[in-house]
């Protein structure tokens, strides 16, 4: 589904990401872990395509499409979604519309036809109670004055309206206390299948309690120095991310 | 022949018929101020980013010659805003009010002509609130609008009447022929408890060049209501300076929204001034400019007495060439204890040779007050945008969606729905054919 290969990246001409490479596969939960600014959150926002990053070699093909050369939107209507750390705040933009837009788009990008005001409505009532999420929330500006809590359910009933093969969620823990990870990794528990993958962005080892991955990869320096399975996640919260640190150097000594 | 001259030779020989006497001596006063202060350039600082010169260089035929509509109701009516069934509607044909083109439906509504309102009963309303802008505004452009004041209005709402329809007022300068100088004049009384509605629109019939110097006075008296909104939305050789100028004389509330889409140089001058205590005033605006457009919105909020709030929020989007001015007076006099006064100018650019220049100026005087103000200028919001990307949503409509919630806090504000409903329309069929 998703397979990165000796991925380089950066931001304003400095060096984040120095050779990533990645398989996934549909059905499959993939968690990158790693210390702050190993460049986590880059590879997240590089998939989805944020302009502000420049890739410097190496590829990134999404079901067969070389994702490199595809406009933020044309990822989206492929499949790709991300769930942001910081969710952006939008005054004015009334939160249905801006999903009942997102929906449409998607579709017309995949050739299907919009969706009517019923059948849109009657999508969202399932995905609101699927998400335990209110309509009071969608009724108003995208974001503006949620909680953090707010924002991130926010984030994954979006997910679960445009029913991406691929979430990546980026640091989607950060900021929640315990209730609020439990809702949120229980939305997205909710719409995991065979066809769709997800990536797990994280720091901590907390939120892979309720969403389990089948590999865990950590993140260094800009490289997967070390891969392996939930275990790995368990031993990292236990040492911290010194021994890895630590078995790099050696590695990049010798 | 210098502007000036031009003008004393107009002057001397135009004498209005059915003119009133009350209003020769103002007429000679006015012009004398007109040939002292001149036409304003960049040196006044009042004027120092709006070059008007270059308007009076053109030839108008000035004063218009008829006061005998030129345009015909079935050309009106292609011309008519949204809602205009349930609406009163006022007309004015190059500065001159057509009783003939006028629709009054709300019974009790009182349009008389300056003249005849002078005359009949309202003679010391006139004498007393005519000419209380020139307080505030001592230029010549303004001095030239009562010089050759003719064939106006005024508007009185009775003590306690709910107009329960709103006010349109049409703008039409009839420009086929020739270039026009118009020059509308209206005086309003908003009498004690009493509530209305103005919606004022501009349209420019024909090719050639249009320039219409507008002004309105209003006072508004205790527990009475305005709400005021202007919609300038006429072609790239139509130019205007418009001047609303509103006295609160007694505690009242006005609300006005001025919303600029297009035109050539477009200057608007509006003052609140609150005379009273326990005065609230609302000023909101939205200018959308595009080519080589100019807009001007001088505004001041005048605390006399105390205890007044006022909130002003006006928001600019900027593209090609376009410039903009903004300048906000706030004055807060010894008296006015206890003054909340907020102002705010925000502005996108979409094009990088579009220019901004924003400018608050609060002279306070009083120590027990609350004032604040803040301007903004910078780009469309890039996270915003590339989230809105990561949906799904093409940069296209993400821009677009992306401005229209930048406009909202504007737009809302509009509150008959049929105008509301009429300028979002108007926005999102700029913004078709302005975002890339």
């Amino acid at each position: 589904m998703l397979s990165i290969h000796n991925l380089h990246a950066g931001i304003e001409g400095k060096k984040i990401l120095n050779g990533i490479d990645l398989e996934v596969k549909p059905g499959e939960v993939h968690a990158i872990m790693g210390p702050n600014g190993s460049g986590k959150s880059t590879l997240a926002n590089v998939l989805a395509g944020r302009a502000d990053y420049e890739v410097s070699h190496g590829t990134a093909e999404f079901q067969g499409k070389n994702l490199l050369e595809l406009s933020p939107e044309k990822r989206a209507g492929e499949g790709l979604f991300l769930a942001f750390q910081y969710p952006v705040e939008i005054p004015g933009l009334n939160t249905i519309n801006f999903i009942k837009t997102a929906v449409n788009e998607i579709r017309k990008y995949r050739g299907q036809d919009p969706l009517d005001a019923v059948a849109f409505l009657k999508l969202m009532k399932e995905k609101m109670a699927l998400m335990n999420i209110e309509q009071s929330l969608l009724a108003r500006s995208l974001n503006e004055g949620f909680s953090g809590g707010e924002k991130k359910r926010n984030e994954v009933f979006q997910m679960a309206m445009l029913e991406p093969k691929l979430a990546i969620l980026d640091e989607t823990d950060s900021g929640l206390d315990i209730d609020a990870i439990r809702i949120v990794s229980n939305g997205v528990n909710k719409l995991r299948n065979k066809e769709n993958a997800v990536l797990v962005v994280t720091h901590y080892q907390r939120l892979l309690d309720y969403i389990v991955p089948d590999f865990v990869h950590v993140l260094y320096n800009g490289r997967i120095v070390k891969s392996g399975s939930k275990e790995l996640a368990r031993e990292l919260e236990e040492r911290g991310y010194d021994f890895i640190k630590h078995e790099t150097s050696e590695v990049e000594t010798v | 022949m210098n502007t000036i001259e031009y003008f004393k030779e107009r002057f001397d020989q135009w004498q209005p018929a059915n003119g009133h006497n009350g209003f020769s001596a103002i007429r000679q006063e006015a012009f004398n101020a007109f040939s002292k202060l001149g036409i304003p350039t960049t040196k006044n600082e009042e004027w120092k980013y709006t070059r008007v010169a270059g308007l009076f260089n053109q030839e108008y035929q000035f004063p218009p010659d008829s006061l005998t509509a030129s345009v015909t109701a079935i050309e009106l009516d292609g011309l008519r805003l949204p809602g205009h069934e349930q609406a009163n509607e006022l007309v004015f044909v190059n500065g001159f009010f057509s009783f003939p083109l006028s629709v009054i439906r709300s019974a009790d509504l009182t349009v008389l002509s300056l003249e005849d309102a002078a005359k009949n009963g309202f003679s010391e309303l006139v004498e007393k609130q005519f000419g209380d802008s020139s307080k505030y505004i001592k230029d010549g452009i303004h001095a030239l609008n009562t010089a050759f004041v003719h064939g106006g209005i005024f508007i009185h709402i009775k003590k306690g009447l709910v107009v329960e329809h709103p006010v349109y007022i049409y703008n039409i300068t009839d420009a086929r022929s020739a270039n026009i100088l118009a020059q509308p004049r209206s005086l309003i009384h908003i009498n004690e408890h009493a509530h209305v509605q103005l919606v004022e629109t501009y349209i420019t019939l024909g090719p050639n060049q249009s320039f219409t110097n507008q002004v309105m006075e209003v006072t508004v008296e205790q527990d009475a209501r305005l709400e005021y909104y202007k919609i300038q939305n006429d072609g790239a050789h139509t130019n205007q300076v418009s001047t609303t100028h509103i006295r609160q004389t007694g505690k009242s509330y006005v609300h006005t929204v001025t919303i600029s889409l297009n035109g050539g140089l477009i200057r608007n001058n509006l003052n609140l001034v609150l005379d009273a205590k326990y005065c609230e005033s609302h000023l909101y605006g939205l200018y959308f400019q595009t080519g080589q457009s100019h807009i001007d919105n001088h505004t001041v909020v005048d605390n006399i007495k105390p205890n007044c709030l006022s909130n002003e929020l006006y928001k600019g989007i900027m593209n090609d060439q376009s410039t903009a001015v903004f300048n906000g007076k706030i004055f807060v006099r010894p008296q006015a204890q206890k003054t909340n006064a907020y102002q705010s100018n925000k502005n996108v650019l979409l094009s990088d040779t579009t220019s901004v220049n924003t400018k608050p100026q609060l002279e306070i005087f009083a120590d027990d007050v609350k004032c604040t103000h803040g301007c903004t200028v910078g780009k469309l919001n890039e996270d915003g945008l590339f989230y809105l990307q990561s949906r799904g949503i093409s940069e296209k409509t993400a821009r677009m969606l992306l401005l229209r919630a930048y406009a909202s806090d504007i737009m809302e504000h509009i509150k008959p729905a049929s105008i509301r409903t009429y300028v979002e329309r108007l926005i999102v069929d700029r913004l078709e054919s302005d975002i890339s």
